[in-house]
């Protein structure tokens, strides 16, 4: 049922729309994907109020390389819908989602964090669970599990200017 | 450390008394549980912006995940929510039973119900001894600890161990409940109730503590859905949502229960909450242990579960299957699906993808209490420093959950 209204309402605009093991799922482009999220938002047969799970999957090998996953639940409809966006490796970078819903704030921070993918329009893009010295997106499949970082040189807090935000 | 973007482009004054002054209350705080840091700028003890830290117990669940077999995933789970390690471990098996289309015998799920309610009792206890302990209630933390140690006894007896109990497994779970665990449940539910009974007596009509928790880190139902909260938090702010209700799964469609909800989305309503529904979580129980059927607790499927020891060590079909079961690990069909149950914090949801081989290719973790940190911010700006320990500690930020 809502796989049919979704692909009444959307079209061309899905790469791909199937249900697998029961749950809808959608595929959009890139540039599609804003004015989609914001239907799935403010639509009332929609009606998606909450964005719930917001991560990358890197498909190394393929082409594009990335594949932005959002998961979406309505309260009110109480009915699920997985969106993928797929995302180039040389030019990672999606729209970010914070416009529509404020959980993206740290979803897409952390994703950032991972994989490297730049959220444009996210207002404070920096890394989360990481350190800033950190160097590399550990989640890639290109970064081995047991790299070494080089050691951070230990600064004085007090004669150190204010690091920048990125 | 990186700061907020919003902080960049300051302009610092001269005069002292217009000083917003920034504060960092580091990771090791002897009253926040758990390592977080707030970056705090206070205009005296009034918090002006808050930016929350977070990662300092990151251990690369999901990258770890990924270099071992589907059955290795189980111990790392535990240690998301390590509070309540039962749930995760359904959570995770209810997940991957969805991508191998199959379900695992009724005996079993309700086992699986009974320990995760077990769970979520012990994880609310903890949270809510920990919350009076902070505002000085130490009694009411003494006494709802002490009803969690027998909590804890209870979960020894089925998986033999008190915390991190790596107790399920795709298509069943490792150890069935003993004979005698009702007549346990019995005994640690007597103490239970008691404890509920006077903590209830100490805290919800205490001056001091509606002081302290009524009216601080409110945040309205509008925002709790944007933000992405979900259990107590969000019910808390009056929206009925839990997802034994809304999503039902294992058999809790046959028991009956209750959601309590708050008014307003203070700290005192998500208290409150929780409080309740560890009542609620008892009721669940009892009625399991009524509605359990006897039999088996784990699928035979030779393709997914270890074949019995006998068939082990006396035929070479066996050792083959076990051979091949453990070395290169359960061939989960190539697909994706995203399951998520009621933790005790809320949505914990597992998206795990299968590439057809006996390693998972990608599992992420859709952990509650880091959503709820993301709403922080806007829960404590306005506050005062001392308000930061009562959001922080009803916010049952567990770092294992949080920063994986």
């Amino acid at each position: 049922m809502l796989l049919e209204k979704l692909k009444q309402r959307f079209g061309d605009a899905l790469l791909a729309a199937e249900v697998s093991h029961g749950q809808e799922v959608i595929t959009v482009s890139r540039d599609d994907a804003p004015a989609v999220f914001h239907a799935l938002r403010t639509e009332p047969e929609f009606d998606f109020t909450m964005l719930v799970d917001l991560t990358a999957v890197d498909w190394i090998g393929r082409s594009p390389r990335f594949e932005v996953v959002s998961q979406l639940k309505s309260l009110p409809l109480n009915h699920r819908l997985r969106v993928k966006v797929p995302v180039p490796g040389e030019d990672a970078w999606a729209h970010s989602l914070y416009g529509e819903w404020k959980s993206a704030d740290w979803l897409e921070r952390e994703c950032f964090d991972m994989f490297g993918i730049e959220f444009r329009g996210h207002p404070d893009l920096r890394r989360i669970l990481l350190y800033d010295a950190f160097q590399g997106y550990p989640l890639r499949k290109d970064y081995p599990y047991n790299r070494r970082q080089p050691l951070v040189p230990e600064v004085d807090p007090i004669k150190t200017p204010r690091p920048p935000s990125r | 450390m990186a700061l907020p973007a919003r902080w960049a482009n300051e302009v610092l004054t001269s005069d002292p008394t217009d000083e917003v002054m920034e504060l960092q209350m580091g990771p090791s705080h002897p009253a926040s549980h758990g390592t977080v840091k707030f970056n705090l700028k206070l205009d005296g003890e009034r918090i002006m912006d808050c930016d929350v830290e977070v990662g300092y117990l990151h251990r690369g669940f999901e990258k770890m995940c990924e270099q071992g077999t589907w059955t290795q995933v189980f111990p790392y789970t535990d240690r998301l929510n390590y509070a309540s390690s039962c749930i995760n471990n359904v959570g995770f098996a209810l997940t991957v039973e969805r991508l191998l289309d199959v379900e695992a015998p009724p005996r079993c799920q309700y086992a699986r119900m009974i320990m995760s309610e077990v769970a979520r009792i012990a994880d609310h206890l903890t949270c809510l001894g920990m919350a009076a302990g902070e505002v000085g209630a130490q009694s009411a933390m003494f006494y709802t600890l002490e009803a969690r140690e027998l909590l804890y006894d209870l979960i020894e007896a089925v998986t033999g161990a008190r915390l991190t109990v790596t107790w399920c497994r795709l298509g069943g779970i490792a150890h069935d409940l003993p004979p005698d665990f009702p007549a346990r449940v019995a005994v640690c539910f007597k103490y239970l109730d008691g404890v509920l009974s006077d903590c209830d007596k100490l805290l919800s009509r205490n001056r001091v503590f509606i002081d302290r928790m009524c009216n601080v880190g409110v945040l309205p139902r509008e925002d709790a859905i944007s933000y992405g909260l979900t259990g107590p938090l969000l019910r808390a702010t009056g929206v009925a949502y839990d997802l034994r209700k809304a999503d039902p799964y294992l058999f809790y469609d046959r028991t009956e229960f209750e959601i309590p909800t708050g008014e307003q989305g203070d700290n005192f309503d998500r208290f409150s909450v929780r409080f309740r529904e560890i009542t609620q979580s008892k009721r669940i129980i009892e009625q399991s242990l009524k509605q359990i059927p006897e039999g088996p607790v784990s699928i035979t499927d030779h393709r997914y579960v270890l074949p019995p020891k006998d068939r082990v060590y006396n035929s070479i079909e066996g050792l083959m299957n076990h051979f091949k079961l453990i070395m290169e690990g359960i061939k989960v069909p190539a697909g994706e699906t995203y399951f998520s149950i009621e933790g005790a914090n809320g949505e914990l949801g597992f998206y795990v993808v299968s590439d057809g081989s006996g390693r998972p290719y990608r599992v992420r973790v859709r952990p509650p209490c880091y959503l709820a940190m993301g709403a922080l911010n806007k829960m404590l700006t306005g506050h005062m420093i001392a308000d930061i320990i009562t959001t922080f500690g009803m916010i049952n930020m567990i770092g294992g959950e949080c920063d994986r």
